[in-house]
């Protein structure tokens, strides 16, 4: 954790609205969150600053969720990163899982209830 | 679209098959036994006509022999003795005898005549010294001859006989020995020829008179008219067969031959069907065998014909039904993803319906002391908030039923799988005023089937019993226990029931109660493979006007054996 101990989270998800509203809950709750909303400018965040926690959207247009994970995990191996799914995509979370996620949700999800999540692994991760 | 069998083709099909075996059977049998046959007949008959020939010719040469060698022994004594011993009465007298124990009484009679035709000796058994031949037929046609045969004649004596006649010249004046020959014994040289029940010979002379006994059983009037010449290759001379018909009807081979220098005739007379009655015989025997192996023929053709069609007819049935369950499943499959692909995209505005209202929310907790209408606005956005989680099940349970699509066997708990089709049916059940009564057993072992068959399976069921109670509704009661090593599932309605003569049919394929159009007949039918392919039994209990009840039993943790089990079908 490197600026005090507020938690640093990205948000990547193609629905503008959904991360927009998710970071704004997230900053209320004290988290530090910045938000996504395709595979490039989630790079470009990444470049310039470092996060504790990464919520990322399996899909998503253009570069998918995957993917995305794939390349967090490259780029900073040390940062969990907490999969949304839409619900029956158990596959698809296999997947994620095996590609290094921390964790999974199925959209919708209840928002205290990723907050704990979010929590949870990232204090796991420290 | 259901592709509307016609039954026509099927009977064109056998038609065609029962045609092309006949023929093919038929048309070597017909050609090979037609050339035997012929080749046979053929062959036969000129068997026949060589014999026949044969024996016509021995018997003629033997006659011809027995004339000439009576002849020499006239023309012997003629030479041998002079006009004047053998007018001595006690001479020729001994010379009779003499003959008659060297030939038997084949010589009647011996005789001396003088120019004018009295006879001047004689020696035999009638009185007939002194007769006058002067106008009998045979004394005048052998005058110009020196030797001469007459035919068989009654003469003085009343009884049939001919003589041997041998003209001579003594001091200028013709004088004429003759001898009369038995007729009996001539008779007997003839009639040895018999063969078959019909066959014998006679000899005609130039005027087609007898000069041997007719046969007893030959009527007066009887006439035989030659209709055709019958070629015969044979080294006989003067031998001709013929194809005559007879005054009675029938038909007759003659075979005919001169005798006596062309005077007499031989002749050799048969009814054909006895000629060939040998032949004839073997041709019918053949013609019986042909005729049952004809016979079989045709009825292995129709019949296997028939089996084989019927064959093809299951088959088609089986191939039609399997491509119906395709598209049934096709279509349950593609259902199922369009409700995935629905549940997706609203997922994602219910998600940030569900997060703006939380926004505001916690917004709200900042500002609620200072709002009049804090609690209600909070109130509101917990309404907004339910609502979504309860359209965020819906799609969770929209996906759950799309979610295997494929037939994968796994384990499967029936409950859940019970109450999400009940969920999936409850807008149609609502529609068609029918509530659910549920009885389901929660801690029950699960059993080894495919979720999507499964689902397949009570969704067809629920589905018929709801329509079954519209639109008066009713009570749709689904139980779901164990029961030993299965568990028992039990899907009853309260509508108008089943009638008996359908019950017995209600699992076969394309059977239907519903208007053309409406359904494929195929559900229960499909239902009824699935579950027997689990190894389950599926009955129905109905009564008219008690409703139906369906009873599916599953047995718990069923081996997978689909691969062995799904075809089963036997054409006999």
């Amino acid at each position: 954790m490197n600026n005090g101990d507020r938690i640093r989270l990205i948000i990547v998800d193609d629905e503008q609205e959904f991360a927009d509203v998710l970071v704004k809950r997230m900053r209320r709750r004290g988290m530090e969150a910045a938000a996504a909303f395709n595979g490039e400018q989630a790079l470009r965040l990444m470049r310039g600053n470092s996060f504790d926690l990464a919520i990322v959207d399996l899909k998503l247009e253009g570069m998918d969720g995957i993917e995305i994970l794939r390349i967090f995990k490259m780029l900073d191996p040390g940062m969990p990163v907490l999969m949304l799914t839409g619900h029956g995509c158990e596959a698809a979370a296999d997947l994620s899982m095996k590609n290094g996620a921390a964790d999974y949700l199925s959209k919708p999800m209840d928002f205290d209830q990723l907050v704990t999540r979010a929590l949870q692994v990232s204090r796991r991760e420290e | 679209m259901m592709p509307v069998r016609k039954t026509p083709s099927y009977d064109k099909l056998t038609r065609n098959i029962t045609l092309t075996v006949i023929s093919v059977s038929f048309a070597p049998l017909i050609l090979v036994g037609g050339l035997i046959f012929d080749q046979f007949r053929s062959i036969y008959h000129e068997k026949v006509y060589a014999h026949l020939v044969e024996v016509v010719d021995k018997h003629k040469e033997g006659i011809d022999t027995f004339l000439r060698e009576k002849l020499a022994e006239i023309q012997f004594l003629n030479k041998a003795f002079a006009y004047g011993q053998l007018t001595d009465a006690a001479f020729l007298d001994r010379t009779l005898r003499q003959m008659q124990q060297q030939y038997g009484r084949i010589f009647v009679d011996l005789g001396v005549i003088d120019e004018s035709g009295r006879q001047v000796a004689y020696a035999g058994p009638y009185d007939l010294l002194g007769a006058d031949y002067s106008n009998a037929p045979w004394f005048l046609e052998s005058r110009d001859h020196i030797t001469a045969i007459s035919d068989v004649f009654l003469g003085l004596r009343k009884s049939p006989h001919f003589i041997i006649a041998i003209n001579n010249h003594t001091d200028g004046s013709q004088w004429t020995l003759r001898a009369t020959i038995d007729f009996l014994a001539f008779d007997n040289l003839v009639e040895n020829i018999r063969i078959g029940e019909t066959g014998y010979a006679y000899i005609l002379n130039r005027d087609d008179v007898f000069q041997t006994r007719p046969p007893a059983s030959r009527a007066r009037a009887f006439a035989l008219t030659p209709v055709a010449a019958i070629p015969v290759h044979s080294e006989a001379e003067g031998v001709s067969v013929s194809r005559s018909r007879g005054s009675d009807g029938e038909t007759y081979i003659t075979v005919s031959s001169p005798l006596k220098s062309g005077d007499w005739m031989l002749v050799y007379q048969q009814n054909w069907d006895d000629a060939f009655s040998p032949m004839i015989r073997s041709e019918f025997f053949t013609l019986v065998i042909f005729l049952l192996g004809g016979l079989s023929i045709v009825a292995m053709a129709v019949f296997i014909s028939r089996k084989l069609v019927a064959r093809f007819r299951l088959m088609d049935r089986e191939t039609e039904l399997m491509n119906r369950q395709v598209v049934e499943s096709g279509k349950l499959a593609s259902i199922g993803e369009l409700a995935a692909g629905i549940a997706h995209e609203i997922n994602n505005p219910v998600a940030i319906m569900i997060e703006e209202a939380g926004w505001v929310g916690d917004l709200l907790e900042d500002e609620k002391k200072e709002l009049s209408c804090g609690n209600e606005v909070a109130r509101a956005l917990g309404q907004v908030r339910t609502q979504g989680e309860r359209c965020r099940d819906i799609t969770h349970k929209l996906l759950s039923f799309a979610r295997q699509a494929d037939s994968k066997v796994s384990d499967v708990a029936l409950v859940p799988l019970i109450e999400e089709v009940v969920t999936l049916s409850m807008q149609q059940a609502r529609f068609a005023k029918v509530s659910f009564e549920l009885d389901l057993e929660r801690a029950m072992p699960k059993v080894c089937a495919s979720v999507s068959e499964l689902q397949q399976v009570f969704l067809n069921l629920v589905n018929n019993a709801i329509q079954a109670m519209e639109p008066e509704g009713g009570i749709l009661t689904i139980a779901c226990r164990a029961d030993g090593q299965c568990a028992a599932i039990r899907v009853q309605d309260t509508g108008p029931g089943i009638p008996a003569s359908n019950l017995s049919r209600i699992f076969d394929p394309f059977f239907t109660t519903k208007p053309v159009g409406k359904g494929s007949g195929l559900g229960l039918s499909i239902c009824f493979g699935i579950i027997h392919r689990m190894g389950g039994e599926i009955d129905v209990e109905s009564a008219v006007g008690k409703g139906a009840r369906f009873t599916i039993r599953l047995p718990f943790g069923f081996p997978a054996r689909r691969g062995e089990q799904s075809k089963e079908v036997r054409y006999d």
